[in-house]
């Protein structure tokens, strides 16, 4: 673990990543806390500008509501979006390539087409389409960016699995008579995680994206205040109030760069191989 | 003694920092004179690459010389600019590598891979180029060297690569020629004719060639002198025949020691135990290509009509070299793949023909021990699990199979503690080792070992296939030893198969297949094995 750290420090991006990364947690997590008020209240007068009032620094929007209040509140929210359809597209993904990698032959054909079969519909329009049929909320939300975003693990992971399925170890596990799921499940899995960990750190940037790219065309949850639909209500009067998209614009794109930059250091750290050699 | 071309003076390589030792080369010194085969053996990590590859300027990054000299022709080639390395390389020293197939490029002619080399310097017109290919070729011993011209890499087998790569090394007429391990990778067959193939061309050309190699066999062939390397030193130097016949370092005795000897004893198994493994008629066969637009699909018979018997405790050698489908019949054997037809009756019982349970049972009695020490053992998993997991999937409680666990490291000469430890914090041999008791760990009648020491250095081999001896006899248990090596086969089996394009073409006692071949195919590959006239000779 220490040689993990050790690996991943190394890369001076990914620990600036992981700093943002832990900045955008500690802010969702403390928003109710540090600004108990709710970010759809209105506090002060409409299109109040930044640094103009000590109490409200990012200034109001157009209802006269908290940008920072707003901010900190679509902190929560995009990461919860973020991380649970990630992990729900891993949850899908994972047995998908498993399954078709290990047992090949029709299995893996059948799998696969099915595969295919959400890869070739664009994945923003098809998310798009299933928020609109479910009503938009934070649950279809989710589970729209989650049916959007699994194929690419199932496709990494049947790889994997494709080529470590031959390895003499798990001859030699088939021979000492262990089942198939014992097999995949402690055989095989556990030496594809370094590939998924970097694959998902990506996701999660991904997610954060497709759910903005939701909340700004409206699809949001009419519940949650979120970056997207920040940026989405202030796009009429981005000339009178640049900060109304300006601000959540560079939330987003701390975030997502903090995730990708910690994707690149955790393959540095777990594919040592791989990673650019010493300098 | 003609003049030296080579000298390396007190050559030190650093090793980057955290690596097992400081330095890969300590302090080596030696001189390569024209007109003379030098061999540097060594097993592995001994530094006899890194020297060479010091001599080309190819020395991996974070490797870097420290002190001492390499000089040619007056100039020292440590201090030389990478533009200056370009222009000696390929001209006056060239080098030849170990995997012919990953030393050319898979997508390039043959002959645009020779012209490239004159290309390289800016030598010669298209047209020369093209016609000094083909003296090159035919001067390898390639046969057709028109048509090799036109081939690619996959085209070829392996021995005629190795040719094309040796062409291109002359291509220039180097002065010296760095081979480093060349003939590892070949069949036995193949090997003893590149051998000759160098050692006639280092004749007519009067170069000198720098021969890396770890195989005493191959020294024995081939070397004028010789000088033996142990973590980065060099322990002994002299002649090829002072060296070989009186070696005065431990090391280097311990190495001509570990060498499996050749004559295979009379063993004096009179009366056959009862017979464990009955195999009849075996079939496997591969297709390629083809498929749906109805292509002609590429046939290969990998086992063709084997059959054979394995009494209780005995060993069975299936000899043979790539290709030759002995791997495939262990395959089969255990049911990692699916014979086409044919019998495998173990205990009476027919493995061909089992399947779910009762197969999973079967397999309790036949186990395998894997080639590569480090592929067979789950990188993710401590070695306790690995060896327990066997019992455990059969129903023994975790407590038990682990107790089992250490009983059987030490069975094969491992501390006990190890049960805590990862595979990758072990040597090849005792990695070799964990997979020997994996596969006691069952408690097999019969065990499949599969180019079971291929992979390890010759000292740990003995030890590895001392260790299997001794477990036979105390276990009683039947072994069927797939190898490539004869002297390995001929060390430790009492009985032997030849095989040869999926066929058995030769049985019988080990003596007898070595004393007295039969077949003319067993004869070929016994007269191949490098060293062996030099073994006859000193027999007398």
């Amino acid at each position: 673990m220490a040689d993990f750290w050790k690996r991943f420090s190394r890369n001076r991006g990914a620990v600036i990543g992981v700093a943002i990364l832990v900045v955008v947690l500690v802010v969702a997590i403390l928003a109710p806390l540090l600004l108990p008020q709710s970010p759809w209240r209105m506090v002060q007068r409409p299109f109040l500008p930044p640094f103009s009032m000590d109490q409200y620094p990012l200034g109001t929007d157009a209802l006269g509501r908290d940008v920072l209040s707003g901010l900190a509140y679509g902190a929560q929210v995009s990461l919860l979006v973020g991380l649970v359809s990630t992990l729900a597209a891993l949850l899908i993904g994972i047995p998908m390539g498993a399954l078709a990698g290990y047992f090949g032959g029709w299995v893996d054909d059948a799998l696969m087409r099915f595969t295919e079969f959400f890869q070739t519909v664009p994945s923003f329009a098809l998310a798009i389409v299933l928020v609109a049929i479910f009503q938009p909320s934070i649950y279809s939300i989710i589970a729209a960016i989650a049916i959007v975003s699994w194929p690419p693990v199932a496709r990494l992971v049947r790889g994997e699995v494709l080529s470590l399925r031959s390895r003499e170890y798990v001859e030699a596990a088939i021979l000492s008579g262990q089942s198939n799921l014992t097999i995949i499940l402690r055989q095989v899995l556990p030496n594809t995680i370094s590939p998924i960990i970097v694959l998902a750190s990506l996701m999660v940037a991904t997610a954060i994206l497709l759910e903005s790219a939701l909340s700004f065309m409206g699809l949001g949850d009419p519940n949650m205040m979120s970056w997207g639909y920040m940026i989405g209500a202030a796009r009429t009067v981005i000339r009178q109030a640049w900060w109304l998209s300006f601000f959540p614009g560079v939330a987003i794109l701390l975030t997502v760069l903090a995730l990708n930059l910690i994707g690149e250091g955790l393959n540095d750290a777990l594919n040592p191989r791989l990673a650019r050699r010493g300098k | 003694m003609t003049d030296q071309v080579l000298r390396v003076e007190n050559l030190k390589i650093a090793l980057p920092e955290g690596a097992d030792r400081d330095f890969a080369v300590n302090d080596v010194s030696f001189d390569l004179h024209a007109g003379e085969i030098l061999c540097i053996v060594g097993e592995s990590g001994s530094g006899k690459s890194m020297s060479a590859n010091a001599a080309m300027g190819l020395l991996p990054e974070l490797v870097r010389p420290v002190g001492g000299r390499i000089l040619f022709d007056g100039n020292d080639l440590l201090t030389l600019s990478e533009d200056e390395m370009m222009d000696l390389r390929g001209r006056k020293i060239a080098m030849i590598f170990q995997e012919p197939m990953s030393a050319l490029n898979p997508l390039m002619r043959v002959e645009d891979q020779i012209a490239e080399v004159f290309e390289a310097h800016g030598l010669l017109t298209r047209k020369e180029r093209k016609e000094r290919a083909v003296t090159l070729l035919t001067e390898v011993g390639i046969p057709d060297p028109e048509k090799a011209m036109r081939a690619y890499p996959f085209q070829l087998s392996g021995g005629q690569r190795q040719r094309v790569m040796i062409a291109m090394a002359l291509a220039l007429e180097p002065q010296i020629l760095i081979a480093d391990e060349p003939t590892t990778a070949l069949d036995v067959t193949t090997q003893a004719q590149i051998l000759q193939l160098i050692r006639n061309l280092q004749e007519q050309r009067g170069m000198a060639v720098m021969f890396i190699t770890h195989d005493f066999g191959v020294v024995a062939e081939i070397a004028d002198r010789v000088a033996v390397m142990q973590y980065g030193k060099i322990v002994e130097a002299g002649t090829a025949d002072e060296v070989l016949d009186n070696p005065q370092h431990a090391y280097t005795q311990k190495l001509i020691a570990a060498i499996p000897k050749l004559a295979a004893e009379a063993s004096e198994v009179a009366e056959p135990g009862t017979p464990i493994l009955d195999v009849a008629g075996l079939n496997k066969t591969y297709r390629t290509g083809g498929g749906m637009f109805g292509a002609q699909a590429r046939v290969v018979h990998a086992v063709n009509n084997v059959s054979l018997t394995l009494a209780e405790g005995e060993t069975l050698g299936i000899v043979g070299e790539s290709g030759s489908g002995k791997s495939s019949v262990g395959r089969c054997l255990v049911r990692l793949m699916q014979p086409d037809s044919g019998t495998v009756k173990l205990a009476g019982q027919d493995m061909a023909h089992l399947s779910g349970g009762a197969l999973r049972e079967a397999r309790k009695s036949i186990q395998m021990i894997f080639q590569d020490p480090y592929a067979s053992l789950n990188p993710r998993a401590k070695v306790g699990r690995i060896i327990a997991e066997g019992p455990m999937a059969h129903g023994v409680s975790k407590r038990e199979a682990y107790a089992r666990a250490v009983e059987l490291l030490e069975l094969v000469d491992l501390d006990a503690l190890s049960i805590d430890r990862y595979p990758h914090e072990f040597s090849g041999g005792q990695r070799q080792r964990i997979g020997i008791a994996r596969a006691l760990a069952l408690e097999p009648r019969v065990i499949i070992a599969d180019e079971a020491v291929s992979a390890l250095d010759v000292s740990i081999q003995a030890q590895v296939l001392d260790l299997l001896a001794d477990l036979k006899k105390r276990l009683n248990l039947a072994l069927v030893f797939i190898t490539h090596d004869l002297r390995v086969a001929a060390q430790i089996c009492d009985r032997i198969a030849v095989m040869q394009k999926g066929e058995i073409v030769e049985t019988g006692p080990a003596h007898a297949i070595f004393d007295n071949p039969q077949n003319a195919y067993t004869r070929t590959l016994i007269e191949a094995i490098p060293g062996r006239e030099k073994e006859l000779a000193a027999a007398g």
